[in-house]
């Protein structure tokens, strides 16, 4: 094939390029904003060079900003997300784990349906269950709290961990169960003995896939918290709308908005090849 | 009974999870469509009031404005999305330099939230700030590119940036798919002196099929949803003119205070989503049937 291109090689190229351009322009545009001050961008554009590096930028967005009357820049929204999409993370993971074991490998009466559900819940808005969340939560005494996001991630995120886990587990031969069974090995000691050592690849996409999709999360964070439990996201807007005085400060926001898309940017770099993986697995199916 | 207690108890933790998570979808979906039934205001009431709040949803101008966007938009951005991810993939399949490098680039726009994406590009659009500003400053003095303070263009805005995060996606799944043919129908296709495009249009396209529905339908039930790009951007505006179905749902909840209302214009988003998505389950029903069959 690559012979018969040849001719339209450079063509080719031009697309690709153009469109990595594309892709990488408000990344490149935001970080560059970031060491510029609000007078520079203000003067020219929000697209330009840095006439020098304005670090302030960084150290007014981490902790010293004002986000709706709260002047400590966006370091304690920051800890709101990683007090949020840590402990959620870990929990619809685990349980999601649990969950696909039990319907892939312990059939049972009804398992089709449960698993049907599973799916629907990957697909239901959000929309659908902000009432009822927020009734539920009010119940609990939970209304504002990082705990009350910490729940609703956990049990809404199971339907994607539970889906992912058990399309992976599906394809362990039927065999090796077997074997533990005669064995005499149990529920717990099956998975813990024979599914959890060959669980990894799975894990890591499924804690990739929690991880971002919390940390990204907006809708439950806008609705269920306000002013110091908001995650970052929510913060995040909070800045963009801040009533604009005489001078918006780009600068700060751009950094603010860099600090805020970083973690999922790392684990994007770092597990690229998982991140694929997870995508994939999600979607041919 | 102790005995008992012990066999149920690891029963529990197995199950407990599990349930919950069933019960909240099934549960909540009933108590959302049952409180558009009702004369929810402010709180809730559990009476029984017919159709009331769809009347006053479907009558809204907000949804039909809504929903006349919706259609803009997911027709611009899942074809827009579904186009340049299959070029990409195809391109990308000519054996290239710097494969890798290229693919990190597509995709890394799926690791940002929308929040930050309608954020940088709000800023971009911004005429006074962005795009338009810095061309003119390069001596184009009346170059134009304000179509987000624009009423009949804004929309599309919209559909850039969403087209912007989707399309790294769209290209892996395609290039997935296009790696998965046989190579040995590349070779047959080559002996036979098929180029490039024909072998592309003639044999890829056909063998692929399956995943370029998967993507159509994934950014599409994707394109409903949409939520967070539009509050980031436009907060719906200018005026109403970016609205879409979810925004709409969000304003008459905890703008309005609308419970009954909000509810009914959730029901009607979840009905959207049916629209697309049980025409696919059951072509992916079909599907598994007639391979099954053919498998014996």
């Amino acid at each position: 094939m690559g012979e018969a291109l040849r001719p339209g090689r450079w063509l080719l190229y031009a697309v690709l390029i153009g469109f990595a351009g594309f892709t990488l322009l408000p990344l490149v545009v935001v970080l560059l904003n970031s060491f510029r001050t609000a007078v520079e961008i203000t003067r020219t554009s929000v697209i330009g060079w840095p006439a020098g590096l304005a670090w302030q930028n960084w150290t007014t967005a981490w902790s010293g900003y004002c986000i709706a009357q709260r002047c400590e820049g966006i370091q304690p929204y920051m800890v709101n997300s990683f007090l949020l999409v840590i402990p959620a993370t870990i929990l619809s993971t685990a349980l999601g784990a649990i969950a696909g074991y039990s319907i892939s490998l312990w059939r049972f009466r009804g398992d089709n349906i449960v698993f049907a559900i599973v799916v629907m819940g990957v697909f239901l808005p959000e929309q659908m269950k902000l009432i009822p969340w927020a009734l539920v939560l009010r119940d609990l005494g939970l209304s504002n709290t990082i705990s009350a996001l910490v729940l609703i991630h956990t049990v809404q995120g199971m339907s994607f961990t539970t889906l992912f886990c058990r399309n992976y587990y599906i394809g362990i031969p039927p065999d090796l169960l077997k074997a533990a069974k005669v064995d005499g090995a149990g529920y717990f000691r099956t998975f813990w003995r024979i599914i959890l050592p060959i669980s990894p690849p799975i894990i890591i996409v499924t804690v990739i896939w929690q991880f971002t999709g919390i940390w990204n999360e907006f809708l439950y964070g806008v609705t269920f918290t306000t002013g110091a439990q908001q995650p970052v996201t929510a913060a995040l807007i909070a800045i963009a709308t801040t009533p604009a005085t005489d001078l918006v400060e780009y600068g700060i926001q751009s950094a603010a908005v860099i600090l805020a898309a970083l973690p999922t940017l790392l684990v994007y770099f770092l597990g690229g090849r998982y991140f694929l993986r997870g995508l994939t697995a999600g979607a041919i199916k | 009974m102790r005995r008992r207690l012990a066999d149920f108890l690891p029963l529990l933790v197995i199950w407990l999870p599990l349930l919950i998570n069933v019960a909240h979808v099934v549960g909540f979906t009933a108590w959302t469509t049952w409180l558009s039934f009702t004369s929810s205001d402010l709180l809730p009431e559990y009476d029984w009031a017919g159709l009331r709040s769809y009347n006053a949803v479907l009558r809204s101008e907000n949804t039909v404005v809504a929903y006349i966007n919706l259609v803009l938009y997911g027709v611009g951005f899942v074809g827009l999305t579904t186009l340049a991810g299959f070029v990409l993939a195809v391109l990308i399949d000519q054996r290239i330099r710097a494969e890798n490098l290229l693919r990190t680039i597509y995709l890394y726009p799926l690791a940002v939230s929308f929040v930050v994406t309608g954020t940088a590009w709000s800023w971009l659009f911004n005429p006074a700030q962005g795009i338009q500003k810095f061309v003119r400053s390069l001596g184009w003095a009346d170059f134009r590119f304000d179509w987000i303070i624009d009423r009949d263009l804004a929309i599309w805005t919209i559909v850039i940036a969403a087209v912007w995060h989707g399309t790294g996606f769209a290209m892996a799944l395609f290039l997935a798919g296009l790696r998965s043919i046989d190579p040995d129908l590349h070779k047959a296709a080559q002996i036979d002196g098929a180029g490039p495009a024909r072998y592309y249009l003639r044999i890829a396209a056909p063998t692929i099929w399956p995943v370029a529905i998967s993507v159509l339908v994934i950014l599409l039930q994707f394109a409903i949803k949409t939520f967070d790009l539009v509050r980031a951007m436009t907060g719906g505006g200018p005026g109403i003119a970016t609205t879409l179905p979810a925004v709409v749902v969000y304003d008459f909840m905890f703008q309005r205070a609308q419970l009954g209302r909000g509810s009914a214009a959730a029901v009607l988003l979840l009905l959207s989503l049916v629209a697309v998505l049980l025409p696919y389950y059951l072509y992916a029903h079909w599907r598994a049937r007639r391979e099954r069959a053919a498998h014996g």
